[in-house]
């Protein structure tokens, strides 16, 4: 392992993890509920009555956040280096491992942790112990 | 104000993604791949969201209903099952092969990214699956 110096960025990370725990916290803290969004976007689509609005509140939302974030200054940079086949069935494995896991990224790793939540620290373990075995297979057994 | 309230946490939250780098599926392999040319910027990213996290997480935790008035609706299971594991680690391959998660998704949608279109929609059919296979179950 070598430490990537040229694109890490501590600082600025750490303020965007902020930023995400203090939306997190909002969500919680006024409303209740909890800001996971495998859980709020397919939440929607059990369609049960008075759980419908402030799903779509809060997608819009984020939705809406490239554009409000242009207004102040250009967007970084993107790369998906992905081909479409492989992304197509990652969006499917996303899909439903975080239905099934019940939380992502957000639900479990930001929300769950913050809660001091046993299953959400073993689902992010295994999250992540998946996360890394597969970009190993990828791109040093494959060679991708 | 409920609906007010959700809708002003989601740009929060997306700026927040951007701002981090976590909209960008390069640099989220970046840090996946420990064995490469490693990026640790996501582990500060998880370390800044959790220490703010845990200072309103425990504050909601003490609270029976939010500052709206509403019920608190914390997760209140603990069991370990295979639905979680299994599940998170469908979830983390994914995640591993395209270096995207829901989030990032769709900032990826509303920054008007086709290859962001194209995994949020899937991401979607693959939600939609779920429910189908569940209301199958029961």
């Amino acid at each position: 392992m070598t430490i990537d110096w040229l694109h890490f960025t501590p600082a600025i990370s750490a303020l965007g993890g902020a930023l995400i725990g203090l939306a997190a916290g909002i969500l919680v803290l006024l409303t209740g509920r909890i800001a996971g969004i495998s859980g709020i976007a397919g939440g929607l689509l059990q369609r049960k009555t008075g759980e419908i609005g402030w799903r779509v509140a809060f997608l819009a939302g984020l939705l809406a956040a490239p554009a409000m974030y242009r207004i102040v200054m250009p967007l970084p940079e993107t790369r998906v280096d992905t081909g479409w086949l492989v992304l197509v069935l990652a969006g499917l494995l996303v899909g439903v491992g975080t239905r099934y896991g019940a939380g992502c990224t957000s639900g479990h790793g930001i929300c769950g942790l913050s809660r001091l939540s046993p299953r959400s620290l073993a689902a992010v373990l295994s999250f992540m112990a998946a996360g890394f075995l597969t970009v190993f297979v990828t791109r040093h057994l494959l060679g991708g | 104000m409920v609906l007010l309230v959700s809708f002003l946490a989601g740009p929060i939250f997306g700026i927040g993604l951007i701002v981090a780098g976590m909209a960008n599926p390069a640099k989220v392999l970046g840090f996946l791949d420990l064995a490469g040319n490693w990026d640790p910027s996501l582990a500060l990213v998880m370390a800044g969201g959790i220490a703010m996290g845990l200072a309103l997480f425990t504050l909601a935790k003490r609270r029976a209903r939010s500052l709206l008035g509403l019920p608190m609706r914390l997760p209140a299971g603990t069991r370990l099952d295979r639905r979680l594991i299994l599940g998170s680690l469908l979830f983390g391959t994914g995640w591993g092969l395209a270096g995207i998660c829901p989030g990032p998704a769709l900032v990826l949608v509303g920054a008007g990214n086709a290859k962001g279109w194209a995994f949020a929609a899937a991401m979607l059919a693959g939600m939609a699956l779920f429910e189908l296979l569940e209301r199958r179950r029961s």
